[in-house]
């Protein structure tokens, strides 16, 4: 397969996923929002939400306040922000674009399908019941993709870096979430894990759509530690770092076996697979949950780094 | 205007052979039924993402070329006469570039005027003493021809650089075969769909000797911005091989590779649809970031073979079109079977006189433009288009070539107002291998929408119809 292939399939799976992430960061923002400031919490949610996607600085640069209309006119329409859902879905549906022949028809229909429909959205002035159908539209079109993906394509190179840009872009935007959000979601001097914060850490675990799956695992209240061990090392919880390495170590091996070598890409996948499957949560939060995950994005991106080394160039 | 010919309607009622089918299908079925036939083959098109772009058009990034459901329709005489002259004027020209770029003899005869070649851009003198594999050089051309009526068929051009339309020829029999199974199984039609294989092993047969006997081959595309990148992955798709783009290759060593996720792969025969200009930087257009710095070198290390050569161009030429036939007569000795249609070469004093004098009567085109621009329709043009023209022919005599408006054939086209007679064109595809001739039976038949209108340019509202050649 030619590098270049390979390389626009793992960014058109990477920012379908992003374009899904951000739908849900922008969902609990909104709900959360919504809340009695008792409740929420004295700082900005709009803010953190940013935050959850790396682009803050990004946002400072052309917008003076973090309210509604800026950040989801930032994150979700504006074309100037390479992150924002609509640039996500017009890049991902680029990418597709040139490598048609490496995906099933499905794949494709699927994904012009989504960039048809969300091309004629609106996004100014919008309403609430109109953001949260254009916010489900956006997460619809991802598991669609991911479910043609799953049911129709070959099990062999092209479909392999596909789930390579998925894993790395979902553990990337897991951490981010888990991280903004410990710090910025807090109220200076509260106390983690105080009455104050419950409704943050729930929103953490609806932006991940691990609301019950909490429950089922716990099966207590939401405690921030089990909120983190469940979004950190958890093999059983699909977003969960743990889980998307486990896919990721897997999903390379089988390349190199296809290809018949191996190379940086797999020893690295294979050390951080391990160290998640070796750690535990007193041991993270003892040495500082933040720093773990500060270091665990260094590592992601440098893993995408050596994917790139060793197969897209 | 003259009235012209129909291909399909001899009187009320009355058919050509070959349409006895078509013309009862018509007759049966209701309009409703047409259009919902035609909305289905909109859909998918659609569907598939057959699209195309107008250049100069912003926000026109993706159109569908429009298709019209009735067929046009050759029996198998017309078809056989017609592929005989096709294969003729391909094998001549193919002698003809092999002349031009080795020892010239048809200059040296007088037959053709050397300053004509020397001073044309797109004769390519690097490309001078140039061997190439099998000693061909355009294994894929597309010839344009144009019916007046029941005997006469014209080569209207010659299309041997980089010819387009043949993901249409193939997609339109992919689409009428679903919306129209009964019509297909009456009416016995000859089938296109090995049009892949035929250029698949036209690709193989002329790899360089010394590759390996089963070469690799590479579609190279200038990227999705290209009008007509949907076929280019078409194609590459149908075939089996890469598509690539300028910055997929490299060349080491004069031998040109792909990178892929397993490293560096050998390719030996690239279908190029990059055009020369662009194909290699240190070659030709320095600011080229379509092409690949060193294939030139490649190629005339003998590494590597371009299909189509660089250099074709010189013989598409519409001023060097006009001497097609004696090309045919001096390198194979035999009368051309497809006739040129008549032409004024402007280059020349008596010709220029004549067409100044009967500008309002004539096609008029520039000599290095394609797709229907550049060029006056006398008839249909106003006045004062004509005389800004006819300035501009004074200004640049060399640049002109001059037809007579033809009275091209119509078929019957499903138009807002009914079914109507519209003029077409026939684009069929030529292969030319190191083992032998191929021509898929049909081709690209083009239609001008607008009532009266004899330009049938996707560019400039044409539409596309399915192409049969059946018994008769």
């Amino acid at each position: 397969m030619l590098s270049r292939t390979a390389d626009n399939l793992f960014w058109f799976a990477r920012y379908v996923e992003r374009a899904d992430n951000i739908a849900r960061i922008l969902e609990a923002a909104n709900r959360l929002s919504a809340m009695p400031i008792t409740y929420s919490g004295a700082t900005n949610e709009w803010e953190s939400a940013v935050a959850a996607t790396g682009t803050l600085p990004a946002f400072r640069a052309v917008n003076a306040e973090a309210n509604s209309e800026s950040v989801l006119n930032f994150l979700a329409f504006s074309p100037t922000n390479p992150s924002s859902i609509k640039s996500c879905i017009e890049t991902a549906r680029f990418n597709a674009r040139a490598v048609r022949t490496a995906l099933t028809a499905v794949m494709w229909e699927s994904i012009n399908g989504a960039w048809l429909d969300l091309r004629r959205v609106d996004g100014k002035n919008m309403k609430r019941s109109a953001l949260d159908d254009f916010l489900s539209r956006v997460k619809e079109a991802s598991l669609r993709l991911d479910g043609a993906a799953y049911r129709t394509m070959l099990r062999s190179e092209a479909y392999y870096f596909f789930v390579l840009g998925v894993m790395l872009e979902r553990a990337d935007n897991t951490a981010r979430i888990l991280d903004v959000k410990y710090h910025l979601l807090l109220p200076e001097g509260a106390e983690v894990g105080g009455g104050l914060d419950y409704f943050q850490w729930t929103s953490i675990l609806r932006t991940v759509s691990a609301q019950t799956a909490y429950h089922w695992v716990y099966r207590q209240s939401v405690k921030p530690w089990l909120v983190a061990d469940l979004l950190v090392l958890k093999q059983e919880m699909p977003r969960s770092l743990a889980a998307c390495y486990d896919a990721i170590r897997e999903t390379l091996d089988l390349l190199g076996h296809e290809y018949g070598r191996q190379g940086p890409a797999q020893r690295m996948a294979r050390t951080m697979r391990t160290r998640l499957a070796n750690a535990n949560i007193g041991d993270v939060f003892q040495s500082g949950l933040h720093e773990f995950l500060t270091e665990f994005l260094v590592e992601n991106a440098r893993l995408g780094e050596a994917i790139a080394a060793q197969y897209l160039s | 205007m003259p009235s012209a010919f129909d291909e399909m309607t001899v009187a009320p009622g009355v058919c050509r052979p070959g349409y006895e089918g078509v013309q009862k299908w018509l007759a049966d079925t209701p309009r409703e039924v047409l259009e919902l036939r035609r909305a289905e083959a909109e859909l998918l098109f659609r569907r598939t993402g057959i699209t195309f772009a107008v250049y100069g058009e912003a926000d026109a990034e993706e159109r569908i070329i429009p298709f019209d459901i009735i067929p046009r329709i050759l029996t198998k005489t017309e078809w056989d006469k017609l592929a005989l002259g096709l294969s003729q004027r391909v094998r001549a020209i193919n002698a003809f570039l092999a002349d031009l770029y080795g020892k010239a003899e048809i200059m040296k005869a007088g037959i053709i005027p050397a300053d004509l070649i020397h001073r044309n851009p797109y004769f390519r003198p690097e490309m001078v003493g140039l061997r190439v594999p099998h000693d061909i050089r355009v294994m894929i051309a597309g010839i344009d021809i144009v019916r007046t009526d029941d005997e006469h068929f014209y080569v209207l051009e010659d299309n041997v650089r980089t010819p387009s339309g043949v993901s249409y020829m193939l997609e339109n029999r992919e689409v009428m075969m679903r919306l129209m199974p009964d019509l297909f199984a009456e009416s016995r039609v000859a089938p296109v769909e090995n049009y892949a294989d035929d250029l698949l092993a036209t690709l193989k047969s002329v790899a360089p000797p010394s590759a390996p006997n089963d070469p690799t081959i590479a579609l190279l595309t200038p990227g999705p911005f290209n009008s007509a990148y949907y076929e280019h992955s078409f194609l590459a798709d149908r075939l089996g091989i890469e598509l690539v783009e300028g910055r997929d290759l490299l060349v080491n060593d004069d031998a040109v590779y792909m990178r892929t996720t397993r490293g560096p792969q050998r390719i030996d025969v690239l279908y190029r649809r990059i055009d020369d200009d662009f194909l290699d930087p240190l070659t030709f257009r320095p600011d080229s970031a379509l092409g690949v710095p060193g294939l030139i070198a490649a190629a005339r290390a003998g590494k590597i073979t371009l299909a189509n050569a660089v250099g074709t161009g010189i013989a598409d030429d519409k001023a060097v079109y006009t001497y097609i036939p004696d090309v045919i007569r001096f390198y194979l000795g035999e009368e051309p079977i497809l006739k040129n249609v008549p032409t004024w070469r402007c280059r020349e004093p008596d010709a220029l006189t004549y067409v100044l004098e009967h500008i309002q009567d004539l096609v008029v085109k520039e000599v290095s433009g394609s797709g229907g621009y550049g060029m006056l329709i006398g008839p249909a043009a106003s006045s004062a288009t004509r005389a800004e023209f006819a300035e501009k022919l004074k200004a640049r005599p060399d640049d002109f070539i001059a037809q007579p408006t033809l009275a091209l054939s119509t078929v019957p086209t499903f138009v807002d107002s009914g079914i109507a007679p519209r003029h077409v064109d026939l684009r069929p595809f030529v292969l030319s291998g190191a083992d032998k001739v191929r021509v898929v039976p049909g081709g690209l038949t083009r239609v001008a929408l607008r009532a009266g209108s004899l330009v049938v340019n996707s560019s400039q509202g044409g539409g596309t119809k399915d192409t049969w050649v059946v018994n008769g």
